[in-house]
């Protein structure tokens, strides 16, 4: 049967509807032999290799190196434990080889925050920073806190003591302070290497982490090998860190492989655009829109008359807080800063806790790695020190004593609740109060069926203050190598038309901030196919964490490919 | 040295970093067409002197990977002795020239000149460079891309060639040694047009020589324990003052919105009334 569902009569529409929904996996593949679903995944983490006839008799051998630490991802929390790494070294006179990985084709080009910077850990981490040119220039002299009614502002005052008091902190440029940070890495010896993504966790034989391979090159849009087709290069290490940031993609397989998510809640987040929450319900809410329609209320759009337009981002960040943090620690690796994530979320900080988990990564790593006496179980090492000294550190305090403000705003009351529960509790009794309370569930769950929602109109840019989607897209400086297999994979093709556009409208359209996702018409009879433009891609992670049938596996692209943030 | 039979043993050269620009882009009529997006949004300096280069990401100009690709080849092929990588700039142009040899260059020759007057060096300054070079290293092969993409000038291969007296196969969409001859066989406006050179010569590479290799990470790896020479252009005696001036730099005019009109008559009304017709 090859009846495209939307032109079924409705009845029978709505009976393979729930039968679709109930024995999804079933019917799935039985559906993806009969219907016209076109083909769009041809990753080959859904498609493998071995299987492959186009790739019969091509060397897959890869070389590898021995490090004795290597670090993925290049962030504050990544280049924090590189530096502190080799900081340790150079007093004990030790000699450890790291090495560092990063997708980005420069440091600093995916990184995208505020950002207001608590110094503490940074200062700690670099004494010296002023000498050395550290760019914190902009020390914070005011704070203004208030909430927006759709005309009008009610200031709330920020009495010192409140999370959003940011005297001592400073305005930075993130993306240029990671840059800085890289170049401070690579003076102490540390190899740095942009524009090589970690592509897969390897393992050893007890099952401990191994270190990780980066991405292979030359792979054509449809799967098959091009004749520049070379394998990545296999980096082995006795501690490999995690430092993906948000919602990282080897972190996902973690999560799996060694249950680290057993006993904390699910993780949820928000996108920076300007923290939109991710756990909205309406499948119509367009996240960017919201930030273009926010942009025009009477108190923000008089600070931005007469500026221009001139960098564009996102990125998902975490909000799920101290309930949220999974196991930190691994056989042959760890998790450190917004990957797990430490995001102070009243605060809207977590650069520097990522900052201080790196650096206590780095000493707990060190220590072990100079331990004569030491007898590991596995030939990955398990550090269990590193979260023993984070629960010790200010990090976990710090995190504790927030830890109901956001949950306590998913009360009846909402935000008003939340604010008068964080005058009482957090304000005078410092969060220590004996109870925690829990998240909603996961962020892709909460959206309701479209046809339970509203949609909503959202006013058309007037690209003075406001703009469009695909302007913006342009200004990030995203770009991929177009003859690659779409990163943004789905597990089953068929699903974002039969389920994700049939029950909530497609909500991928809207909540991508870089336009990748579009249903496009069918070139021939009704209905509707998925288009993924997967050079605009922004490695935000927004989609992996809200598709409703989380369906769509964002996993990395050829190195280098990306935004080219400066300093953002 | 030509002299000998067999293979000649040569050398070659490549040529300067470049800065990825920006291929503006017309926004789409229809929201939903999707052209593929340019690389690094590039501004114009408010003082209007160039475009601003600070954080940028700088990469090899995509020509010039060709260039290092066909050169990689020749030494694989056992035709060529020795790669050398050459660039004239800033600090960040050893980035670049790494990449060279993580792709198989042998040493790498840096001609530092200061960021401050980066922006001066044009196509003359850098032939000039290169023909100096040539001959201190006693080369048989300079191989270019045939233009940067940032200037688009299309010129430095041919002064290199004029500066250093040799024959020049510009365009080169195939390049076959022939024992002390190069046959190059260029891509025209006509078609395809065919030279043999005696070496030395220079040629510059046109995109359809060859797909270059990935640089990756094994590589990059074994290309940091290659040699980079770092000298400045006085140690060549070359000059790098520049007859030139940049007077201004600015954005190309805003596209301003088509008209649509329903019939030929309105057109011809539509045209007279802004004086075209």
């Amino acid at each position: 049967m090859s009846v495209p569902l939307a032109k079924l009569p409705c009845p029978a529409y709505r009976c393979l509807q729930t039968l679709k929904l109930n024995i999804l996996p079933l019917c799935a593949a039985r559906w993806s032999s009969t219907s016209v679903v076109p083909r769009i995944t041809t990753h080959y983490t859904i498609y493998p290799r071995d299987k492959d006839k186009r790739w019969e008799g091509v060397s897959m051998e890869r070389f590898a190196e021995e490090a004795d630490v290597v670090i993925v991802g290049a962030g504050p929390a990544g280049l924090s434990a590189a530096v502190r790494l080799k900081q340790l070294a150079a007093e004990r006179e030790k000699d450890i080889r790291v090495c560092l990985v990063e997708k980005a084709a420069q440091i600093g080009a995916h990184t995208l925050s505020g950002a207001c910077l608590d110094p503490g850990a940074f200062k700690e981490l670099f004494p010296d920073w002023k000498e050395k040119g550290a760019p914190l220039n902009t020390p914070v002299t005011e704070d203004r806190f208030g909430i927006l009614t759709e005309k009008y502002r009610i200031p709330v005052p920020i009495l010192p003591g409140l999370p959003m008091n940011n005297h001592g902190n400073y305005i930075v440029r993130l993306g240029h302070l990671v840059t800085w940070m890289g170049e401070q890495a690579e003076a102490l010896g540390v190899e740095v290497y942009p524009g090589y993504a970690a592509a897969e966790v390897l393992f050893h034989e007890d099952g401990s982490v191994k270190g990780i391979a980066t991405n292979d090159v030359g792979i054509q849009k449809d799967g098959a090998p091009k004749t520049t087709f070379e394998r990545g290069l296999e980096l082995h290490a006795k501690v490999t860190i995690f430092a993906e940031g948000c919602h990282g993609h080897l972190a996902k397989q973690l999560y799996k492989k060694f249950n680290l998510r057993a006993d904390c809640d699910t993780q949820t987040y928000g996108i920076g655009l300007k923290e939109v929450g991710l756990d909205y319900q309406n499948p119509y809410l367009s996240p960017f829109r919201e930030f273009q329609r926010w942009k025009h209320h009477p108190s923000i759009q008089p600070t931005l008359e007469g500026g221009k337009r001139i960098a564009y981002g996102a990125r998902a960040l975490n909000e799920g807080g101290f309930q949220s943090i999974p196991k930190l620690t691994f056989p042959g690796g760890l998790l450190i800063g917004c990957s797990p994530g430490f995001m102070n979320v009243p605060k809207i900080k977590g650069t520097h806790t990522a900052m201080k988990s790196g650096s206590l990564a780095a000493e707990s790593i060190f220590s072990q790695l100079t331990n004569e006496n030491l007898q590991s179980k596995t030939i990955g090492l398990h550090v269990t020190e590193y979260e023993d000294n984070l629960k010790k550190s200010w990090v976990w305090k710090e995190l504790y004593s927030v830890r109901n403000i956001r949950p306590s705003c998913h009360g009846i009351l909402g935000l008003y609740g939340g604010m008068i529960y964080t005058g009482i509790f957090y304000w005078i009794l410092r969060g220590m109060e004996p109870w925690t309370l829990k998240h909603k569930g996961s962020d892709s769950a909460q959206l309701r069926p479209a046809k339970d929602c509203t949609p909503i109109e959202y006013p058309k840019p007037d690209g003075k203050i406001s703009f469009d989607l695909l302007s913006s897209v342009a200004l990030s400086g995203t770009n991929h190598e177009h003859d690659q297999p779409a990163h943004l994979t789905l597990k089953d093709d068929s699903i974002p038309v039969n389920r994700n556009l049939a029950v909530y409208d497609g909500p991928e359209q809207r909540f991508c901030p870089a336009g990748v996702y579009e249903f496009v018409p069918l070139e021939q009879g009704d209905g509707f196919r998925l288009q993924i433009n997967a050079q605009n891609c922004v490695h935000c992670k927004t989609c992996d964490i809200k598709d409703p049938s989380q369906n769509i596996n964002w996993v990395v692209p050829e190195g280098g490919g990306g935004p080219a943030y400066n300093g953002m | 040295d030509p002299g000998q039979g067999g293979p000649a043993s040569s050398r070659s050269l490549w040529s300067p970093w470049r800065l990825l620009p920006c291929e503006p882009w017309p926004l789409p009529q229809e929201p939903l067409t999707l052209p593929s997006p340019p690389a690094e949004q590039i501004r114009v300096k408010p003082d209007k002197t160039g475009v601003v280069t600070d954080g940028v990401k700088h990469s090899m100009n995509p020509f010039c990977e060709i260039a290092v690709e066909e050169a990689v080849r020749l030494k694989e092929k056992k035709l060529v002795k020795e790669v050398i990588a050459v660039s004239c700039g800033p600090v960040q142009c050893q980035e670049t020239i790494r990449t060279a040899l993580a792709m198989g260059a042998d040493r790498g020759i840096h001609v530092e000149v200061p960021a401050a007057e980066a922006d001066r060096v044009g196509p003359l300054q850098v032939a000039r460079v290169l023909a100096k070079l040539a001959e201190r290293e006693k080369v048989d092969l300079v191989l270019l891309g045939k233009q940067a993409i940032d200037d688009d000038c299309n010129q430095t291969g041919q002064m290199t060639a004029g500066l250093l007296d040799w024959p020049q196969g510009t365009f080169a969409s195939q390049v076959t040694l022939e024992g002390a001859k190069l046959k190059v066989e260029r891509e025209i406006d006509g078609g395809l047009e065919t030279l043999r050179l005696k070496l030395p010569a220079v040629v510059t590479t046109d995109l359809r020589l060859n797909e270059p290799r990935y640089a990756t990470l094994p590589n990059i790896m074994k290309a940091k324990k290659k040699k980079i020479e770092v000298i400045k252009a006085s140690d060549l005696g070359v000059d790098l003052s520049s007859k030139l001036t940049v007077v201004s730099v600015e954005d190309p005019p805003q596209r301003t919105a088509g008209v649509k009109v329903e019939t030929t008559e309105d057109l011809v009304a539509k045209l007279k009334e802004v004086g075209r017709i």
